[in-house]
């Protein structure tokens, strides 16, 4: 593998909870612009593995590293400020505000609030900046038309929508996706879909994880699947699918199944 | 929306409205008056803390703290009041940013329950040490305000009427502050610290730091008011800063509402003017906590959004718009 066009790296994962290894080695690697998808069936790890990625948790070994530098085991708005900002799972948004303050909340770190010069009314122009690119953010995902609603109003698409608006606001080199997808219905799918090949192409980098196969499989440049804690394999979409390990472990080997 | 004319109208209203008030009232109710300009500082400053979705059983211990910093600021070092009463401000926002340490750690149930602690043993400690917090009988004689003149009018203030006016414009422009702070991106900052503090955090926020920011904001605003009363009664003990005195400051918030700014000095104001005027005319005051705890009782279950919902429903009904939306 390419060490200098990877932006994100694992290297000999480890986070157990007591006695329960979650994750066991885990070592991926995510390249610069690409959309990479971590999937594995249902308690394979891989929520484990993403709050350690976003600094939810501090893995109990191996390291997490962003552009070289280590970023495990720092907190989680450290590590934003870093450049990798995640999502999270539902529709976790400030569902009393609305969805241009939500957007606004994401511009925090590129204009950070001055208490002195909020009362004195000297912030002007950080609030209009920080008013355009919440705008602009939210245009980027077509809400801006929504822009004064409450957040918690939104239909559920909306909302993940708005979810990845705040995340966006924030500039991040690296986006982290918990589940996207779920209870969403086709169509909804297809929109995000797009929104995620958008915002590869404008040169962001994409950990999407999600045990949905089919939406990944469409979109993702490459997968690395995890079953029991450890790295099952990676590869390309389509080396994934025909690959006899990842069938099984999805449906039971044949053994299983009589 | 009221057009900036009318706007300024009801601001030099209100102002004028509260001006007159004092020289319609009995020199006791005069102040009764000044008490709750200095409460008004208290709750408004509490509610900067709520607003990160934090509720602190210390606040009124914090008041405490700046009272007791600016009395012997200027009993035992000498300093003019005016400047020991900023001391005393300064005082409490240093003793709440220690105590952010260990009090952060925790939120929610356990949060309050530390800031109670945290107050205990401050309050304790000026029990326990006569030297120089007086101990239980506290301090006596606190230096009042010096008195000087504005054009024709002296400042007297032995006078509540000349003490109530120092007050509207110390509280006044502290209220003025927390106002901009609020409506500062600073503010929704600590909003979305309350509303959900993980994506906050994913966002780049540093939760922690900003709970100490208001923390200490309030605290030093708490203390401000506890300079002000101290110098007013000249005399101080633990006990004027002690639990029930807590209760109260709780229920002025909740009843009032804490979802705007005017919700907490609505439900002062009301309280406090049903107790002392009311109750007092009645000869019924001691009945405060009872009465109070019906008042509160009542509030949870009939007016969750408490009084400052009462009006804006009122004020949505006079608009022809019908209600607003609210946040709670």
């Amino acid at each position: 593998m390419n060490v200098t066009s990877s932006i994100l790296s694992v290297r000999d994962l480890g986070m157990s909870f007591g006695g329960v290894k979650a994750v066991d080695g885990l070592s991926l690697s995510v390249e610069r612009g690409a959309i990479h998808g971590l999937i594995g069936p249902n308690g394979a790890g891989k929520t484990t593995t993403f709050n350690v990625i976003s600094g939810y948790y501090t893995p109990s070994e191996g390291e997490v590293l962003f552009q070289g530098d280590r970023i495990s085991g720092l907190p989680m708005y450290e590590v934003a400020r870093r450049g990798v900002v995640r999502t999270f799972q539902h529709s976790t948004l400030f569902a009393e505000m609305t969805v241009l303050e939500n957007a606004l909340v994401g511009t925090h770190l590129a204009h950070r609030p001055k208490l002195a010069a909020a009362v004195a009314g000297l912030d002007k122009r950080d609030r209009n900046a920080a008013l355009e690119k919440a705008r602009a953010a939210l245009d980027y995902f077509g809400l801006l038309s929504t822009a004064d609603s409450r957040a918690g109003d939104l239909s559920h698409g909306h909302q993940r929508a708005l979810g990845l608006a705040v995340a966006m606001a924030s500039g991040p080199e690296v986006l982290l996706l918990d589940e996207p997808f779920t209870g969403m219905n086709p169509e909804e799918t297809r929109t995000m879909m797009g929104l995620m090949e958008k915002l590869r192409d404008s040169g962001r980098t994409i950990l999407i994880v999600e045990h949905d196969m089919r939406a990944i499989m469409g979109l993702c440049d490459r997968i690395t699947v995890m079953n029991f804690g450890k790295l099952l394999t990676h590869g390309r979409p389509h080396e994934i699918r025909s690959h006899p390990e990842v069938i099984s472990a999805y449906l039971g080997s044949a053994r299983n199944v009589a | 929306m009221p057009s900036q004319l009318t706007r300024a109208g009801l601001w030099l209203l209100l102002i004028c409205m509260l001006l007159a008030v004092p020289h319609g009232l009995s020199f006791s109710q005069q102040e009764i008056l000044v008490f709750l300009t200095i409460n008004v500082l208290v709750v408004t400053s509490y509610r900067l803390l709520a607003l990160t979705g934090e509720w602190s059983l210390g606040h009124v211990v914090i008041m405490g703290v700046g009272a007791y910093a600016s009395a012997l600021a200027s009993k035992e070092l000498g300093i003019a009041v005016p400047v020991a009463m900023i001391t005393g401000a300064l005082t409490a926002a240093l003793v709440a940013f220690g105590l952010s340490y260990p009090l952060f750690r925790m939120k929610g149930f356990y949060f309050l329950i530390g800031s109670f602690a945290a107050g205990e043993i401050i309050r304790l400690l000026w029990k326990r040490f006569r030297d120089p917090f007086g101990g239980p009988k506290g301090i006596k004689k606190i230096e009042p305000m010096p008195d000087f003149d504005i054009v024709i009018w002296r400042f007297d203030f032995f006078e509540p009427v000349s003490y109530y006016y120092f007050c509207l414009v110390v509280v006044g422009l502290s209220l003025w502050i927390m106002w901009r702070i609020e409506k500062s991106p600073l503010g929704l900052t600590f909003h979305a610290i309350h509303w959900q503090d993980k994506l906050a955090e994913s966002a780049g926020i540093n939760v922690r730091a900003y709970k100490t920011l208001a923390f200490v904001i309030a605290s030093g605003f708490s203390g401000l008011a506890g300079a002000l009363l101290a110098h007013y009664i000249g005399t101080i003990n633990p006990n004027s800063f002690d639990l029930e005195q807590m209760v109260f400051v709780l229920t002025w918030t909740i009843v009032g509402g804490t979802a705007t700014f005017f919700g907490p000095i609505l439900g002062c104001a009301a309280l406090v003017i049903l107790n002392e005027i009311v109750l007092r005319e009645f000869g019924f005051e001691q009945g405060r906590p009872l009465i109070y705890g019906f008042v509160l009782i009542l509030s949870v279950l009939f007016l969750p959004r408490g009084l400052e919902g009462l009006l804006q429903d009122f004020t949505g009904a006079l608009r022809g718009r019908g209600r607003q939306g609210s946040r709670q």
